[in-house]
């Protein structure tokens, strides 16, 4: 499957990903993927025909335990690493005008 | 006592011979004195060391055996969170943070009585194979310090070698323990998947992740092992029932033992001086009786295509986490939410990863998502049934870990499909779940180290340690040291 990077499969890739690339990055990630992708694309000669995938190795077996209260961490040392915050909360811009 | 291995500085530290403290400041001071050179760590914590040096002397002088490294100094790579101490995965995403937990292997680490004393430098998220890709420069190979010291795991092997730590704790995703395992000389240990709990591990590729140690020797490695594995209530993917323990003794021989060569991994696109080594390792391996037998590797040019795609689309999940709110670098500029998201990855993330997050976003995306993800999940399959049959005939696998020695810096930076197809011999371990171990094996005729690896089916690490101590035992390659150490 031959696949052509061009600019606008740059730009819904770069939605995709919550990325703004500036227009030096956005061509040296055309040429870059291309070259990557055009690779990655000896698979399509892998004869999987019949063959299961499976995204989890050890399958689905949980792990269950009775509920018991535990400490959860310390909220002031949490929001020591947020970026913006108010007394007790994370701030971030408005999302409903 | 710098030089020391990790197993001869506790013994030392449990016969009072050195006390905790002493060997923590020894070790403070040789990073003081050299890491300006090296690059390796990133983060030193003196203070948070030498109190815990205090608290396990006291354990140690009032008798209790704490574990076989009890005493010792331990770095970790700076993608494994440490409560209170800054870790950063090598990211201006991640300068500054704090984490408010430890990861399980630290835990543990603690409860055996080892002393971190430090973080260690890496490609950023541990994306790459040459620790350059990272925010805070790239780290330097103590056998020349005009090359790179290998990837991801980088700072760990470059820290080792130049002895500024007797053992230290990386991750491998794709090789980043035992590349630069090889390019730095060192000894190191990928576990299989499922054995050492990720509780902590700052996710780049969550189903091939795994923590394993670094050191100047199997044994310190197989030590540190014992330590970290076992299950944990955090990780539900480590699934091992107990902690490994491994026999004590050392085989001189290995008769009875098989291993398979695979012939194709010699081919073509390997330095000359990597194929004698690891062929001369093979002679010496027979040389102890073990049976070398030839196979032709399967799926070999479908290793590449498919760990990437599978890497690449779970650090594109994994990664979706930095978002500027919560933690981490949070752009100036944005200000709409969606600005905020948008700029503050576009400015806190480095290139490599941004190549890795689009090139995730592409396999997983409608259209693409069958022809490339679903399709490298089909080809893991494949392979996880080709090894289950190659261990029907072998008892572990020999094979070299990189095609080259450690390239010059910068040489390999504007060429990321050739620093991705470096990766040709290791990615299969991970992409199978499965464990190996790498040993120095040889040196170039520039003097730079040449590593081989041992890989074993699943929870077959007992096997692969007794045949590399067989190996050391019988070569000294593992012992050499840069000259100016």
């Amino acid at each position: 499957m031959a696949i052509k990077i061009d600019q606008e499969l740059i730009e819904y890739l770069e939605d995709l990903s919550y990325l703004t690339l500036s227009q030096k990055e956005k061509q040296r990630l055309t040429g870059d993927l291309q070259e990557i992708l055009e690779r990655m694309t000896l698979l399509a000669a892998l004869d999987t025909e019949g063959v299961c995938e499976r995204s989890h190795r050890f399958g689905g077996v949980n792990a269950l335990r009775e509920d018991e209260v535990r400490p959860s961490f310390n909220r002031e040392l949490i929001l020591r690493n947020a970026p913006h915050r108010n007394k007790e909360m994370f701030m971030m811009p408005k999302t409903v005008e | 006592m710098i030089g020391l291995s990790a197993l001869e500085l506790a013994e030392a530290v449990r016969s009072e011979q050195i006390g905790v403290a002493e060997a923590v400041k020894a070790y403070l001071e040789r990073i003081e004195n050299i890491d300006s050179q090296l690059n390796a760590f990133l983060t030193v914590s003196r203070k948070e060391a030498l109190t815990r040096a205090e608290v396990v002397q006291k354990k140690i002088s009032a008798g209790e055996r704490l574990s076989a490294l009890a005493g010792v100094p331990i770095a970790l790579k700076d993608n494994i969170s440490t409560t209170g101490v800054t870790t950063t995965c090598a990211s201006k995403m991640l300068a500054g943070y704090v984490p408010v937990y430890n990861a399980s292997v630290v835990d543990k680490l603690e409860q055996a009585g080892m002393i971190v004393i430090g973080k260690l430098n890496m490609d950023e998220f541990a994306m790459g194979g040459s620790s350059e890709t990272g925010a805070f420069g790239p780290v330097r190979n103590p056998w020349d310090m005009t090359r790179v010291a290998g990837g991801s795991s980088g700072g760990c092997a470059a820290a080792v070698a130049g002895r500024e730590i007797p053992i230290a704790l990386g991750s491998d995703t794709g090789g980043s323990i035992r590349q630069p395992c090889s390019f730095c000389g060192v000894t190191g240990i990928k576990p299989t998947y499922g054995s050492v709990s990720r509780y902590g591990l700052i996710a780049y590729a969550s189903s091939l992740d795994q923590i394993g140690p670094l050191g100047q020797d199997i044994n310190d490695c197989a030590a540190l092992l014992s330590i970290i594995s076992g299950p944990d209530e955090k990780d539900r993917t480590c699934v091992i029932d107990k902690p490994f323990v491994f026999s004590q003794s050392v085989p001189e021989r290995l008769e009875g033992i098989k291993i398979g060569l695979p012939s194709n991994y010699f081919h073509s696109g390997i330095d000359a001086a990597v194929k004698d080594s690891v062929l001369a390792a093979a002679e010496e391996l027979a040389s102890a009786g073990a049976e070398v037998e030839e196979f032709v590797m399967p799926l070999m040019d479908f290793l590449i295509p498919a760990y990437y795609i599978i890497a690449c689309a779970e650090a594109s999940s994994n990664l979706s986490r930095f978002d500027g709110i919560r933690y981490g670098y949070r752009s100036a500029e944005g200000k709409t939410l969606a600005e905020v998201y948008r700029l503050s990855r576009s400015e806190g993330f480095g290139l490599e990863v941004k190549r890795r997050i689009m090139l995730g976003s592409f396999v997983l995306s409608s259209g693409y998502y069958d022809a490339y993800y679903k399709k490298a999940l089909q080809a893991q399959v494949l392979l996880k049934d080709a090894y289950n049959h190659l261990f029907k005939c072998f008892d572990l696998i020999l094979s070299p870990v990189a095609p080259t020695t450690a390239y010059k810096l910068g040489e390999n930076v504007d060429d990321p499909l050739k620093m991705y197809l470096g990766d040709i011999y290791t990615v299969s371990v991970n992409l199978a779940g499965l464990p190996s171990v790498a040993l120095p094996c040889g040196f170039d005729g520039q003097g730079l180290p040449i590593g081989l690896q041992f890989i074993g089916d699943a929870f077959a690490e007992e096997k692969l340690i007794q045949a590399a101590r067989v190996y050391q035992g019988r070569t000294d390659y593992h012992t050499k040291r840069p000259g100016w150490t």
